[in-house]
């Protein structure tokens, strides 16, 4: 389960809907096909792993450098942000194939959909811009001049404001998606990159600065800046990219890069409760639908780490292509 | 005799932004704006927008960049000014920039002499520029520092790596984002030790640059573990009786060493070394695996995108160890800037200048200013033609405060006495 708060209504609806039906049916196939997806940027190829077994049980080759993923709102199509194609790929969830593409600007790595899906917000590394992408017709609707390096993208629950952070800026733009155009802009910590959103509390991660900076979504001030430091690291080699949260909002993911580590962190508190060994360079993480399990994709390692949420251990790796990017639970 | 352009704001606009988007961009912050979501309060005004020029001065004619050991007019070295480096992180700076009401300029004077140097740094204190990137040798470097000393302006070296500049020719006035030789030579020596490649023939050209590298060698070569067995002078000429200072399998013939290091800054003598030594020998220096600020294959670290934004400025140059140390420079101003919301000298220096802060160098690890020398720390990567073999530091050698500190004079050993 991808932890996006907009979704969160929509899942507590299918949910609801298909708990009747779970104890009749395979309650797999009620939550999703259960998959887990894995890009991969150097192979051009996307992992598919077994949620049970965590076998691969098939790579689906895709444009070159596929890294962010998302679903649509009903999950049978996966669309995947390819990099060195300036192109999105779609991939039918049902035949695990690539069944079309929308074009975008130079370079697209992470993106969101609105709230009723029909735009997709890409951030375009090499162009510094935010696009708008209007689905249904595959057409860049409008283009948002950012900083350099623009990263991380974040719709709010009303889709009236989209949140992109700028690498070499330092700073999150606050977009005003009516408008089109930045209405504010937040200084954060050293190259900012993806964010967690938890009621008026967007959490950004600071990749060179080792920190996760908590802005509040109402007066657009940093209110916390959280330091990590796993024992035996130096802060030099903390650099936080991916984050996850729980669908209750009380424990926030983090991973820590070349520290090759995950850290949890209790949301209320802000306190760092765990640290846990992973493979070298984590990048993407996602939880599974009952939240038991958590997936981390490590860059330099080429495999995913398996940690089990009760014990917080790291339980199994599974190689998988070059470079791993993002990964992706269809729970 | 000097000239000054001025670089135009456009130029950078238009280099990052589809035409027309450079115009369209809004203000930042207008009080009042359409609801977001949660609301917005109404805001502040924005401050109003401020400007923060920048120098650069770098010698007419400067030896250093002269077609020195080509022939035929054919160039065999990456020659190529630090000017575009700069350029590049002033575009990126004007985009953070217009969020911030900050607009970010840069000046440039070609001149041939120290005076008619000082007497622009003067117009452009009066004009509010108060940071400076130079590009000149060691000598004109500490001259024109003596000659500013006192005035409300930093000058940053992008490009002499004399070791002098760092311990007894020192200035509180000068910073330098290039890296000084010991740091390139520490790189190389580090890089030999892990691999146990121990014993060492070290040939040095004939010029004073030669002699500083070599110098700077050795002293690394004792610092790491490693064994020299002999300094080799060699020249160039086709004079045979100096035979066996030219012929490479002569000054390697009859010797026992893993590795031939060699000193040559003109780099004409050196590319010839690799396959030429009478044993099967690598070579590291200024031939085969060179120590370097910047590479043109380097990628990880986001230096993909960097790359692109200078080739789109400088093609068919690509990025070099000087135009990176420019890049530095103004990279480490502006963030000051920006992080200060100012563009005043005290405001910039005293962040510049604060311990705990670091700026991004797009290499791994952050750079940041020594305060014992004012040197930017910064790891140095080893390439040979077109790849990065390995990134300094190594693991193997560890700090008690920051890893970079094992590349170049650390603290307790610097001769630097400067007072701010």
């Amino acid at each position: 389960m991808k932890l996006r708060s907009k979704l969160t209504s929509i899942a507590i609806g299918i949910g609801a809907a298909s708990l009747a039906l779970s104890a009749a049916m395979d309650p797999a196939a009620a939550a999703g096909t259960g998959y887990v997806f894995v890009s991969n940027e150097r192979s051009n190829d996307i992992s598919v792993l077994d949620g049970t077994t965590y076998q691969i049980i098939k790579s689906i080759p895709t444009s070159r450098r596929p890294r962010d993923m998302q679903f649509n709102a009903d999950k049978t199509m996966l669309y995947v942000a390819c990099g060195d194609d300036d192109v999105i790929d779609v991939i039918d969830v049902a035949t695990l194939e690539v069944v079309d593409q929308i074009p975008t600007g130079p370079s697209p790595e992470m993106f969101e959909f609105n709230g009723d899906f029909s735009l997709i917000y890409v951030s375009n590394e090499e162009n510094s811009t935010a696009q708008v992408i209007d689905v249904a017709q595959k057409l860049i609707v409008h283009e948002i001049p950012t900083g350099a390096e623009p990263e991380g993208v974040m719709v709010s629950e009303d889709g009236l404001t989209l949140y992109v952070t700028s690498e070499i800026a330092d700073m999150v733009h606050f977009v005003d998606t009516e408008l089109g155009v930045v209405v504010d802009n937040v200084v954060v910590g050293t190259r900012p990159r993806r964010f967690a959103m938890l009621d008026n509390e967007l959490w950004v991660t600071d990749e060179l600065s080792g920190q996760v900076s908590i802005i509040d979504r109402t007066n657009h001030v940093v209110t916390h800046t959280l330091e990590f430091l796993p024992p035996g690291f130096r802060p030099v080699d903390v650099t936080p990219v991916g984050i996850a949260w729980t669908e209750d909002q009380s424990t926030v993911i983090v991973t820590l890069g070349r520290a090759n580590h995950v850290a949890f962190v209790n949301a209320a508190t802000k306190e760092i409760e765990d640290y846990v060994l992973v493979g070298s360079r984590a990048w993407g993480v996602d939880l599974n639908g009952d939240e038991s399990v958590l997936f981390v994709s490590n860059g330099l390692s080429d495999d995913l780490s398996i940690i089990d949420m009760a014990t917080r251990q790291n339980i199994r790796s599974v190689p998988v292509g070059r470079i791993p990017h993002t990964v992706l639970v269809d729970d | 005799m000097g000239r000054t352009l001025r670089l135009l704001a456009l130029v950078a606009g238009s280099l990052l932004l589809a035409p027309g988007l450079a115009l369209s961009q809004p203000a930042p912050a207008t009080p009042g704006a359409a609801p977001a979501a949660p609301a917005a309060p109404a805001r502040p005004a924005p401050p109003p927008a401020q400007s923060v020029p920048i120098g650069y001065i770098e010698l007419l004619g400067d030896l250093r960049y002269e077609l020195m050991g080509s022939y035929a007019n054919i160039d065999f070295r990456d020659i190529g000014r630090p000017f575009e480096g700069a350029e590049v992180a002033i575009a990126e700076a004007q985009q953070t920039g217009r969020f911030m009401n900050l607009n970010f300029t840069m000046e440039k004077f070609e001149g041939t002499t120290v005076e008619e140097m000082v007497a622009q740094i003067d117009t452009w204190i009066a004009a509010d520029t108060h940071f400076v990137l130079v590009d000149l040798p060691a000598d004109m470097l500490v001259e024109l520092a003596d000659a500013v000393a006192g005035k409300p302006v930093s000058l940053f070296n992008v490009s002499a790596q004399d070791d002098s500049l760092r311990a007894e020719n020192c200035r509180a006035n000068v910073f330098h984002t290039m890296p000084s030789y010991a740091m390139y030579e520490d790189a190389l020596a580090q890089y030999l030790s892990t691999k146990n490649w121990r014993d060492i023939l070290v040939l040095q050209g004939p010029l004073p640059a030669d002699e500083l590298i070599s110098q700077a060698f050795q002293r690394s070569a004792q610092k790491f573990g490693l064994r020299i067995s002999e300094v080799e002078p060699f020249v160039i000429t086709n004079d045979p009786r100096y035979r066996d200072q030219t012929n490479v399998a002569l000054l390697t013939a009859g010797k026992r060493f893993d590795v031939v290091f060699v000193a040559d800054a003109g780099r004409e003598l050196a590319r010839f070394v690799p396959y030429q030594t009478t044993q099967p020998n690598l070579v590291v220096g200024s031939a085969g695996l060179t120590p370097l600020n910047w590479h043109w294959t380097w990628e990880s670290d986001a230096a993909a995108q960097l790359q692109h934004r200078y080739e789109e400025l400088a093609l068919p140059r690509q990025m070099n160890d000087v135009s990176f140390a420019a890049w530095s420079a103004v990279r480490a101003i502006t963030t000051a800037s920006i992080r200060t919301r100012s563009g005043g000298f005290d405001e910039i220096q005293d962040y510049l200048t604060n311990p705990d802060n670091d700026f991004d160098s797009v290499k791994g690890n952050p750079q940041s200013f020594r305060p014992w020398d004012n040197q930017m720390r910064t790891p140095i990567l080893l390439a040979t033609a077109n790849s990065v073999i390995a990134r300094a530091p190594f693991d193997e050698f560890l700090h008690e405060f920051n890893v970079l500190d094992t590349l170049g004079v650390d603290q307790p050993e610097t001769a630097c006495r400067m007072t701010r």
